[in-house]
Parts: C-alpha cells; structure tokens; sequence
C-alpha cells in the first residue's frame, strides 16, 4: 500500500550542515532565572491593601436535597463581610464546554436545592482575614435529606439506578444516542471467524494531579471598573468567557493576568475559583482572594477519572487480531467538566494504533456522585492505552506469542482506515517497535525486521 | 494573647515586625517583607515550597510561628544573589535545566545551599537526603540532583566545571546487554 504523505527527505538534508543557531545547542529557559531568584510572580505574589479572603461551606452528603441553609452562624464572626449563595450568582448554571457548544449546562457555582457530591460548593464567605473566612464557612448550618448515592459507574446504568441528573439521564448523551458509538466492519462476523475470542477487564481509580501550587486567584477591581483576575488557570479564555456569562457581565469588563502556573498537568483548566472571586470583589468593592487549601485541592479540584473498559477481541492462531469489542466507561462524577469532550477521545483512540477489521466501541460518559473528574494528561487516551496494551500483552499470552510479533502483526501502516473513519498516516509503530526491540536486545525473525510502516506485506 | 515586636535578622539586615501569636513565618516574609521568593504550597509542612534557612538550618516557614524565632537569623532565596549575579547553587539550576514551573524551586534551592554549608563534598545519596522533604510535582528529581551535585563542584573551585553545552541527559542510553530472545514459553 502506498504511504499518502510521502516522507519530504529533501526538508531535513541540511539539518547536520551546522549553520543552525539553536537546534542542537542548549538554550537556556527563559523563566529559569526568575524561577531560581523567587522573582518569577505566581498569582499569589502579591499582598493588597484592604483584600479580603473566600471560603466554602460545601456538601457533607455525597447525594441529598437541601432542606435549609442557615448563614447567621458565619455573619456573626468578627471578620466575616459576607455571604454568598447561589441566588447572588447571576448566571448560577454553566458547563465550561458550552464555549464549544456542549450542553446542557449541568452545573451550578453554587448548589441550590440539591448536592451531588461530597464537597459541592454551598455558601462562600467572604472576610477580611483568612481565618475569619474560614471560621465563617464552619458555622455555616445546611440541614440535608439523603438521597441513594451511586458512586459506581455500572451500577449508574443499571435498570431502576436512582437518576441524579436533572437532565434524566445518568450519562451524557450524544446526539440523541446514549454513548459515544464507533461501529467498523461487522464485529459479529469477526467473532464467528476468530480461531479463539480473548476478552479482558481493566479499571483504574481517579488521579489527583496535587500541584505543588494550588488552584487559586486574586481579583481587583480596578479604577476604570473592570475586574482584574489574576489566577493561575491553564485556559485564560476558558476562564475569561465562562466568568463573564456566569456574572452575566460582557468579558471587555474582565481581564485576565495569568501564564505563570506552578504545576498544573491539566488540573487547572476548570473555571471554578475566579466567579465567585469576582463575585466577592464586585459585592465588597475590595480585592478578594480565593485559592484551595490543600485539603480541597485533594478532595474537591477535579480528578482524572476513572475508567472501566472492557475489551473482546477475535483472534486467528497467527496472531491477528480480526474483531474487537471495547465498552468503556468514564466516570465523568457529578458534573459534566471535560469529560463529554474526553469521552470522545478516548473513543476515537480505539481499538489503539493497530488495524482491525471490526470494530464496535461503546464510550459513555457516566455520571456518579463522585467529586467532578476532568483533564489530566492525555485524558481519554491514557488509561485507553494501559487497557488496550495490558490487553495485547494478555492475547499474546494466551496464544504463547511473543507480545512484539504480536503487535508489529496488527500495527497499522499508511494508508489503513482506521475504525473512525481517518486514513493513518506519518504511522511509526513498526519502526518504533523495531528499535525497541534492539535497545532491549530483543531478537525479531528477519521477515518481522522487514517489516514497514510505509507498506503491508502480507493481507 | 497580644501582639508582640519581633526582631529577626533577614538576609543580614535586622527586621522588626509586629506578630501575632498565630503569624506563621512564611506570612511574615510574605505578608510584612514583601519576599515572595519563599511558597505557600499546603501550608502543613508536607511540600518544602516555603523552606527557608533559621540560623543556617532548613525549616519549613509556615509551620513556625515566628513569635518562636526572635533574634533568630533568617536567610531567603532573594538573599542569595549578588545583585544581578547568581550564586552557584542558582547558576546551576539555569545550567542543568533544574526547574520547570519553577514553584518548588525556591525552597528546593535553600535545602541544596544548607546541604552545601553542612556538606561542601556530598554523595549523590547526601542530596537526594537533603531535598527530600521538598516536592517536585513535575517529577524533575534527577537534573535537580545533578545541579546541585555541579554547584557542589564550582563551589570547591574545583577546575573551571564548565557550562554543559548540551543538557546532561537524566537517563543514560540505555545499554542492556544482549540477552536471548525469550521462548515462546517465556513470553
């Protein structure tokens, strides 16, 4: 088969003629010198005249309806300025994707009637010490009525599962379909025509990304009205565009100060902190801070999720792989964040770097009473590869193969269609796989050493 | 209990400030001085973000109440640079690639120069020891160890150790030895 993107060897040919400044030297970082000389300003790095701080009262419950929210306790501490509930929120629904057009919008800032998970922003107090923000926050009262919580993603599929979500549904629905849905060739046919069908199951927990830094901003109003929000977000114009719809304010009114982040890995591209820190600049006039503690930033900042996948796959004796079924779950918690946007993905990355005749893939994004998961590092993709690999070395286990023949047998090469319809292109795998195999001193039959990404020998 | 004047001796130069019982260190050097150099990353000692030098040891700053530290000599990492001039320790770390976000770097850097003042010639293992309470969550450990291992060198004047032109790799090729392929049994 011929490669469609032909490799331009041409475009490198002087790359080793030595005329280049910078490829192959070392330049050095551009902020490591404010790094080393603690002059490099993270949004915390400041100290205001007249700032105030914000704190959360947040859910106990991991799924209940509000029966009544008690503030006088937080207004009676020295200190304390203010109370926010969800009725000074003026756009108090949003879901950050709705900039690309995903809906509905699923998630309140601040809780109404109902929480669904424990840890759910309530009430945020807003004071003019640290302390005394924190100290309000406490005597906060919420009285609750419990509802059956559903913390497990299958379980919140099931026929009779308790419907958490406004919306009706447990899971996010696409296009009037209930997963996201990949159907290639005929996996049935597929199956009938296996020598053997090798199924497995691969799960993994939420990952907390525990920045050194955590989630925070300052917001200051300024002279000419206009709020200044510096914030440590990894998506200025995520955060710039869904505080202003949220505040209900045009976005010329914001301005963002942001691009020093200490860690992130993902873990900062929700827009939860900077509404309500507005909020609490726009109701005292002051300067108003809002950053996790470390407790929240490990308990409530969003998680990479978890995932269940099951995969079935149809195999011939020689080692082909002839049909694969995957079902995956994510387990998006209580609000839809990314995890529509990395449900998708992790659908498109099926059945993995590998050319399969028959494919069905089931992806649903599943809600739970479970804190909020969203990006992380290769989200929808990265523990899609620890199923998919873990699955490839178990295959070749059970058919006593050695795991690279098994993968340089199926891996794609230009030219295939891969089960999403896009045509693989600029494929690598083989050689990858070839050079590992060296490093390692892993010995390959010379009819595999033969074997290019550029062209399929055999089938 | 009542405020009360503090006097610490900041980067050489004594400070006064007024504390309450509750002041933590780091707030002071934040809050009072203006030095921001020194983090607050969870605020419970478990992170080293906020590491600073009492009397030449490395303390976590917001577990102190800095009412306990009054005539007490306190060194910050903006105390380490000769005005536009970088000490080793920091010359290092531009050299070896030794930050990324750049948050851990400064109580990184003030564990690596206490080490140094304790220690001029340590062991890899000294290092590792030293900056082990201070966390680096973009997992960059091993050029970290390797700067201060260089600092550790230019400080003992030892011959010129030159600037690398390359960045030293943190993993060495690998260099396996041949083994024979598994059997199929094996695999």
């Amino acid at each position: 088969m011929a490669r469609v993107t032909p490799i331009d060897t041409a475009y490198f040919k002087g790359e080793r003629a030595g005329d280049f400044a910078v490829i192959g030297s070392a330049v050095p970082r551009s902020d490591a010198r404010g790094h080393v000389t603690g002059r490099t300003v993270f949004f915390e790095d400041m100290t205001l005249p007249e700032m105030t701080h914000v704190k959360i009262h947040r859910s106990t419950r991991h799924h209940a309806l509000i029966d009544r929210v008690d503030v006088s306790g937080a207004l009676e501490v020295p200190g304390v300025l203010r109370v926010i509930t969800h009725e000074d929120v003026p756009n108090n629904w949003y879901t950050v994707l709705r900039l690309i057009g995903v809906g509905p919008d699923d998630e309140p800032v601040l809780a109404e009637d109902r929480v669904l998970y424990r840890g759910e922003p309530i009430v945020a107090v807003v004071a003019e010490t640290e302390e005394a923000a924190r100290e309000g926050a406490a005597r906060v009262a919420v009285g609750y009525t419990d509802l059956p919580a559903v913390l497990d993603v299958e379980e919140a599929l099931a026929d009779g599962a308790p419907i958490i979500k406004q919306a009706g549904t447990n899971h996010f629905v696409y296009e009037g379909h209930h997963c996201r849905r990949i159907r290639f060739g005929d996996v049935e046919r597929g199956f009938a025509e296996a020598d053997r069908i090798i199924e497995g199951r691969y799960s993994s927990s939420p990952i907390e990304h525990a920045p050194t830094e955590p989630t925070g901003c300052i917001v200051v109003p300024q002279g000419d009205g206009r709020l200044r929000i510096h914030t440590n977000t990894q998506a200025a114009f995520f955060t710039l565009d869904n505080t202003a719809l949220i505040l209900g304010v045009p976005p010329t009114s914001l301005r963002v100060v942001g691009g020093t982040v200490g860690g992130g890995f993902g873990g900062k591209v929700d827009v939860i902190v900077e509404p309500l820190a507005c909020l609490a600049a726009m109701l005292t006039g002051r300067p108003a801070k809002y950053v996790f503690s470390r407790a929240e930033e490990m308990q409530v900042s969003s998680p990479r999720a978890a995932e269940r996948i099951s995969i079935k796959d149809g195999v011939m004796d020689d080692g082909r792989i002839v049909a694969r079924k995957i079902t995956l779950y994510v387990d998006a918690g209580a609000y839809s964040r990314h995890s529509p946007y990395g449900t998708t993905k992790a659908a498109a990355h099926m059945p993995g770097p590998y050319t399969i005749p028959n494919v069905h893939v089931d992806a649903y994004c599943v809600y739970t009473n479970r804190t909020p998961s969203s990006a992380m590092r290769g989200f929808g993709v990265t523990i899609g590869d620890f199923a998919l690999e873990s699955h490839m070395d178990h295959v070749a286990r059970e058919l006593n193969m050695d795991p690279l023949r098994l993968r340089l047998k199926n891996a794609y090469r230009d030219g295939d269609m891969k089960a999403h319809r896009k045509i693989a292109s600029g494929t690598a795998l083989v050689e990858v796989i070839q050079s590992a195999a060296d490093l390692v001193g892993h010995d390959l039959p010379p009819e595999y050493r033969a074997m290019s990404s550029t062209e399929r020998s055999e089938g | 209990m009542p405020s009360t004047i503090v006097t610490i001796e900041l980067n050489g130069t004594d400070r006064e400030l007024i504390a309450r019982p509750s002041t933590t260190l780091l707030s002071a050097l934040r809050e009072t001085f203006g030095l921001m150099g020194a983090k607050r990353g969870c605020a419970q000692g478990g992170c080293g973000s906020c590491t600073v030098l009492l009397d030449g040891r490395p303390v976590v700053s917001c577990l102190i109440p800095v009412v306990t530290v009054d005539g007490s000599a306190v060194e910050t990492i903006e105390g380490l640079a000769d005005g536009e001039r970088l000490d080793d320790v920091q010359q290092a770390f531009v050299d070896h690639f030794a930050t990324q976000c750049g948050f851990c770097t400064p109580g990184m850097i003030m564990s690596a120069t206490a080490l140094l003042n304790r220690k001029p010639d340590p062991t890899r293992q000294d290092v590792t020891e030293a900056i082990c309470g201070n966390v680096c969550r973009c997992t960059g450990y091993e050029p970290i160890i390797t700067a201060v291992l260089a600092a550790a060198e230019r400080r003992r004047g030892d011959p010129a150790v030159p600037t690398p032109t390359v960045p030293t790799p943190t993993v060495p090729t690998p260099t396996v030895p041949a083994r024979p392929a598994p059997t199929e049994a094996e695999v």
